[in-house]
């Protein structure tokens, strides 16, 4: 634990000594305000739930800035050779990876927390359903720390950052898009029956959309724990077979 | 301190090393020397553990690396051969890390951190970012972390490289009387470093150790000169290449 923690420590600090967080919480916050605001017709909806003005664009804008800030998790250090450093330290790789994975969630908890004033308008303005915006939130993250983990398993495999990001928000965009309604109705013209159901299933909305709507389901946990466990065992898989 | 058993590493079909043995007992400073591509820097990583090996045993201070590799590698100091590091830390930012990593705390830690600024003459820039430094302070900075936590074995890859010759000295100096109470492997390609710093020394070539000795009498076996013997043991890179080839 205390590795993770020094590993922790470390990357945080690292990402608040340079521009990345501050960019990409200060470039989220703006679009998700805005949206919020104009496309998700804030005021004009009068729906205190947040799910269509607030909510449902955050897989959209995760998908390209969640990867923004996990791509330097293992790229760098492949590119700098610390990785080297790294592995002859007396901690695991298991420690580094809990470390690296908790400073990027933290990245964009601070981020989720900038938020938080449309929440307290909505207090403000009315009486929402308190832990439905709670489950959306909670939805939010998830699907932040899934995309991470994503992140972080690419970034395992290439010294590249830029390939990184381009390879991640590729598989991120297509777990956002292939859920999405309108791809659904197109491609229920071409796949019926159980693929599409799997194919649906696999995608970002069957699970995040249940939470906005406050609805916490055990298969919607089940599967972003099987995503963010997975992505980190086979970045795991990946740091040792490269040493090998 | 050190103990290697035919130590053996494959990378797919090419053979880096092959039932390489030697030991380092407290006191000694061994000398590694051998051509580009001769199995230096993969034994080292294999020694520190960031390697797994095809087969052999690797012991620190009677505790094996395969099977107890935190343990073991609390016991080492490495110099990696790039002296990597990371640019977003200043130097004492990040000797306060790497004291807190190996478990250093409190006034232990900086006194360790005072300790390897003064011993690796760091304290012009020791609040300046690791990114904007020079070659031979970003080697130093990196040979400071090695000794951060007074390591029972140091392992050293080409400690040395890209620095001024009085830098070169000092380091050789330094080598020389941590080598009293410590067991040292150290990796070079510069000849007359091996009898300025080593009590004995091996030559590697192809992943074998082709010669084994004090400095004094690899020098005799040369007829004289160590650069000799060097050049008569040694596989040259073209000789490598044709061999390959065949």
């Amino acid at each position: 634990m205390k590795n993770v923690l020094s590993i922790f420590k470390r990357e945080v600090t690292s990402y608040f000594t340079q521009p990345t967080a501050y960019a990409v919480i200060v470039i989220y916050l703006l679009l998700v305000m805005l949206l919020t605001f104009t496309w998700g017709g804030f005021f004009e909806r009068d729906d205190a739930s947040l799910i269509e003005s607030f909510f449902v664009y955050n897989p959209w804008l995760f998908c390209l800035f969640v990867p923004a800030v996990g791509m330097r998790l293992w790229s760098d250090e492949q590119r700098n050779g610390t990785i080297e450093l790294l592995g002859t330290l007396p901690l695991s790789t298991w420690s580094a990876i809990f470390g690296k994975f908790a400073a990027a969630g933290f990245v964009w908890l601070l981020a989720l927390v900038g938020t938080l004033p449309i929440w307290v308008s909505i207090n403000l303005l009315g009486s929402p359903d308190n832990l439905t915006v709670f489950s959306g939130y909670l939805g939010s993250y998830l699907v932040c720390l899934s995309f991470l983990a994503i992140t972080m398993l690419v970034s395992a495999f290439t010294r590249d950052q830029v390939v990184c990001l381009i390879v991640s928000i590729a598989i991120c965009f297509t777990m956002v898009i292939i859920g999405f309604d309108n791809v659904t109705i197109k491609l229920s013209q071409v796949i019926r029956g159980d693929l599409l159901e799997a194919i649906v299933a696999a995608g970002v909305w069957d699970h995040f959309n249940s939470l906005i709507r406050g609805s916490f389901r055990l298969q919607d946990f089940v599967w972003f724990a099987t995503v963010i466990f997975c992505s980190l065992l086979g970045t795991s898989a990946v740091l040792s077979s490269r040493r090998s | 301190m050190i103990e290697v058993s035919n130590l053996t590493k494959r990378f797919g079909l090419k053979l880096a090393v092959n039932k390489l043995s030697f030991t380092v007992k407290k006191g000694e400073v061994l000398g590694f020397l051998g051509p580009n591509g001769a199995g230096k820097s993969t034994t080292m990583r294999m020694v520190t553990g960031y390697y797994p090996p095809s087969s052999g045993t690797i012991e620190i201070c009677g505790i094996s690396m395969l099977g107890e590799p935190e343990e073991a590698k609390r016991k080492i100091g490495y110099l990696p051969e790039s002296a990597p590091l990371y640019n977003d830390m200043t130097v004492k930012g990040f000797l306060k890390w790497m004291a807190g990593v190996r478990g250093l705390s409190g006034s232990e830690c900086k006194e360790a951190v005072a300790r390897v600024i003064e011993t690796c003459f760091l304290e012009k820039v020791a609040r300046q970012s690791i990114g904007t430094l020079s070659k031979g302070y970003r080697h130093r900075t990196c040979l400071a972390q090695s000794l951060i936590h007074d390591p029972e074995v140091l392992i050293l890859d080409e400690p040395t490289d890209g620095l001024d010759p009085n830098q070169k000295r000092e380091v050789r100096k330094l080598i020389k009387n941590l080598g009293e109470t410590k067991a040292i492997l150290f990796s070079t390609h510069i000849l007359e470093e091996v009898e300025a710093a080593c009590s004995r020394a091996v030559i590697v070539d192809q992943g074998q150790i082709v010669a084994d000795g004090t400095p004094a009498e690899l020098k005799e076996d040369g007829g004289g000169s160590l650069e000799t013997l060097f050049a008569n043991l040694t596989t040259k890179d073209t000789q490598a290449d044709q061999e390959e080839a065949a």
